[in-house]
């Protein structure tokens, strides 16, 4: 008991001074706020109150209000959850994929396509529309793995490069290949219903892809600690010249580690394009593959983590939504808070310093990348 | 990779690179043939012009006419006997060979693209040397960082939010009279009417108005503070980091865009701050092809220039430079001469900062005088291919940058011919930077050696 609470104050706490400095930012560029306080100081001071309670108020309505609301967060957190296993399988093998939002918009790519193309079964069109969308995705994570293993080009500059190689691809095939018939908007045909993700409830957009996320999440959990591959990727993150001694095959494993890391940002842009929107256009990604950092950090690698923080930031970037729609208050917000969620913990000395939180023993310093070379 | 079998395999693959290189100059012969040469008539020419501006210092030259049939066979022809040559006897320096054999092959597709039209050659010159500025600050920046042991991914958020406090300060200061009618104290103290009013009266230059350098010193600031944050995260706390700097990144994608909306949106007034003009240098502007593309140009650039060199002189002839090398090299044995290792770090992080705030200007001040919402587009990340590309040094980086900048700017040109001309279209040639920078990164990494302890935190015992 003691040291789930241990593991958990931190990550609660750092969402939490985050939620309050993103309330400080919300305060501090109101004008009202600045217009009540030439009336008085308590008008001023209700001004701030007003300021946080309409924000928050819409982010916690929007989100969780009511039945739609928690429906659309699960929703919203779906994705989140893929891309989130996607880094910090990444991260466990010692490697940093900051390019899931590329691997998933090819993945959403083949998926469609698969989608459009073919009149099948479901029970056959559906899985081989996952499918096509994983391996498209696992492909072209396993291109920048492949480069860090055979010239040691970093993952982290090749995988953003190819984001925006991805980006313009599909800018292009918008208007090109991939363009509706006889349409003039940069958008895809729909895909046929065989291969949609079936919502479970009339009238909600809520569908089986949270239930495939968490399968998928209990499939990496068992892959990272009940296989032999599981072993050998955490052993190389974990410290690659006793994997090396220890005769794993370190250019395979970085290799598969991408590959299957890039197949799981896959399935997050499958997972869209196959639940919600059934077709694909431009501007199609939220920054998913962004947000996946924070979600493998807060959820510290591990898939259980990882999923409690896919569903905590779904809530608050579908409650953003609303906040955005009734304060009028800019939905990138979120990445800020995102970004100090970040940094509380990855420097939990921060933290403790704040809250006069003694220190537990550092048990394990996980190993999240290495230098330029090796 | 361990030393012996480094060693026991380096001959094959010495032997094996030799044949490719030589196969490859015989490509890029054929290539020239089949894309280009049989893609032509006989009686078409290409004119270059060699004069970067329609108004410059410099005497005008005459445009270059070549006949584009004859120019691509004989470009094909010294391809190919490079190829026969290196298969053959083998060059000495392969890679200047290689150097060479790719210029003409570049020479040879831009003498296709302009086949019986013209192309302004030196104007595309002088594009990429625009072009690689804000690439060049961010590589340079990188050095400062890395030298010192201290790996900065957050170079492309620090340059993203020196961008936007660049522009809006130098805005506030410039039509200080329209934002103050949309905003009002406390929001937009009086004060700053006041400095404004005042500094009117002083203005030093037309070129370099003071609200366009008050803007230029803030977006430096801004750089210089998210880099203390960064130090203060990865040196003091020991943060990996590139976690770190991945946290600056998304912080100012996320407050610049957020800012954005809520000021620079609504206030068109906060979002113009005018650009530096160019200054040319008196005497040196007038000499013909260097003086228009050298001594020609804006104030950001002219602090580029001195910057590449004040740091290759910095870092490699004085004391200090000597102890960045070896802070980054080998803390310990820094350490142990008494050289304070995390004062050297945050000094070095700090100063890569401010490099990397200017760097941000340059966006918005720097050339189109507005901010919009991540406009840096990767140029960041970009700036640390080329800072690897150039073995970490400044001249190396500066040279990295221009190869980058040429890459973005041929870009813009093909597209200003049209899908006539060049049969691509312009989203691919939109990748050719980022692809660029994969082949570069995977080709010369194996070849560059990042400092010793680079990326590492000093755990002092």
């Amino acid at each position: 008991m003691r040291t789930i609470l241990d593991a958990v104050l931190v990550p609660i706490l750092a969402v939490f001074s985050a939620l309050v400095i993103g309330a400080v930012i919300i305060v501090v560029t109101d004008a009202e706020v600045y217009a009540a306080f030439r009336e008085g100081f308590g008008a001023g001071l209700g001004a701030i109150v007003r300021s946080v309670a309409v924000a928050y108020g819409a982010l916690f309505s929007g989100s969780l209000g009511d039945a739609n609301a928690i429906s659309e967060s699960l929703v919203a957190s779906t994705p989140y959850i893929f891309a989130g296993l996607a880094v910090a399988l990444g991260f466990r093998g010692g490697l940093f994929n900051i390019g899931g939002e590329g691997q998933l918009l090819v993945a959403a790519g083949v998926s469609v396509v698969i989608g459009y193309s073919f009149q099948l079964p479901a029970i056959i069109h559906l899985p081989l529309a996952l499918l096509g969308g994983m391996l498209g995705g696992a492909i072209y994570g396993a291109i920048p793995g492949y480069l860090k293993a055979k010239t040691g080009a970093h993952e982290v500059i090749n995988t953003i490069m190819m984001n925006y190689i991805a980006f313009r691809f599909f800018d292009w095939a918008f208007t090109g290949p991939l363009r509706r018939p006889g349409g003039d908007a940069p958008v895809t045909a729909e895909i046929y219903p065989s291969a949609y993700l079936p919502q479970l409830f009339e009238g909600y957009r809520f569908h089986w892809g949270f239930f495939l996320a968490l399968a998928v999440a209990f499939g990496v959990w068992w892959l990272l600690f009940k296989t032999t591959l599981g072993f050998e990727i955490r052993t190389v993150g974990a410290n690659p010249n006793a994997a090396r001694y220890g005769g794993i095959k370190i250019t395979r494993i970085t290799v598969l580690t991408m590959a299957i890391s890039g197949g799981l940002a896959g399935l997050a842009g499958s997972n869209e394009v196959l639940g919600l929107n059934h077709f694909l256009a431009g501007g199609f990604s939220a920054g998913y593959g962004f947000d996946a950092i924070a979600l493998a950090l807060l959820g510290k690698s591990h898939p259980l983590g990882v999923v409690l923080a896919s569903l905590l930031f779904g809530t608050l970037r579908n409650g953003a939504t609303r906040m955005q729609s009734v304060a009028s208050i800019p939905i990138d917000i979120i990445s800020v808070v995102q970004a100090l969620v970040i940094v509380f913990i990855a420097a939990p000395a921060i933290v403790r310093w704040i809250y006069r939180v003694r220190a537990r023993e550092e048990l394990e310093r996980a190993v999240f990348t290495r230098g330029w070379g090796a | 990779m361990s030393t012996a079998t480094a060693t026991a395999s380096s001959s094959i693959i010495e032997e094996k690179r030799h044949v490719g290189m030589g196969i490859f100059f015989l490509v890029v012969a054929v290539a020239i043939i089949g894309f280009f040469a049989l893609n032509t008539t006989p009686e078409m020419t290409t004119t270059f012009g060699l004069n970067p501006g329609a108004k410059t210092n410099a005497p005008r030259l005459e445009d270059w006419v070549l006949p584009t049939r004859s120019t691509l066979w004989l470009l094909a022809i010294v391809s190919a006997f490079f190829g026969g040559w290196q298969l053959a006897k083998g060059f000495k320096r392969v890679y200047l060979a290689l150097l060479v054999v790719v210029l003409m092959f570049i020479f040879a597709f831009l003498t296709w693209a302009a086949r019986g039209t013209s192309m302004n050659l030196l104007g595309m010159i002088s594009a990429s040397l625009l072009r690689a500025t804000p690439i060049a600050f961010g590589a340079l920046s990188g050095i400062m960082c890395e030298r010192a042991g201290v790996i900065n991914i957050a170079i492309e958020g620090m340059m993203l939010s020196g961008a936007m406090v660049a522009v809006v300060v130098a805005s506030i200061f410039r039509n200080y009279d329209a934002v103050n009618a949309v905003t009002q104290a406390p929001l937009f103290p009086g004060w700053i009417v006041s400095i404004g009013q005042t500094l009117d009266k002083v203005n030093i230059s037309e070129a370099m108005p003071w609200y366009l350098l008050l803007g230029l010193f803030a977006g430096m600031l801004t750089g210089g503070i998210l880099a203390a944050f960064h130090a203060w995260l990865s040196i003091t706390f020991k943060v990996d980091q590139i976690v770190s700097g991945t946290v600056i990144n998304i912080f100012s994608v996320g407050i610049t865009s957020f800012m954005s909306q809520r000021f620079l949106q609504p206030i068109p007034a906060l979002n113009s701050g005018g650009t530096f003009k160019t200054m040319p240098v008196p005497l040196l502007s007038h000499i013909p092809i260097i003086g228009p593309l050298l001594f020609e140009n804006r104030l950001i650039i002219y602090i580029l220039f001195v910057l590449v060199i004040a740091i290759h002189i910095m870092l490699f002839y004085t004391r200090w430079g000597l102890r960045t090398i070896a802070v980054g090299e080998h803390p310990e044995a820094a350490d142990t001469l008494g050289i304070n290792v995390f004062k050297m770090r945050y000094i070095n992080v700090i100063i890569g900062g401010l490099i990397a705030g200017i760097g941000g200007a340059y966006f918005t001040i720097g050339s189109v005088g507005r901010f919009d919402e991540v406009l840096t587009a990767g140029k960041g990340f970009i700036g640390l291919a080329a800072m690897i590309f150039g073995k970490w040094t400044p001249l190396g980086a500066f040279g990295a940058s221009l190869i980058f900048g040429f890459a973005d700017a041929l870009q813009v040109k093909m597209q200003g011919l049209g899908i006539q001309q060049v049969p691509i279209p312009s989203e691919f040639l939109l990748m050719a930077p980022y692809i660029v920078t994969m082949v570069v990164l995977a080709g010369v990494i194996g070849q560059a050696i990042p400092p010793a302890a680079d990326g590492k935190p000093y755990e002092k015992d």
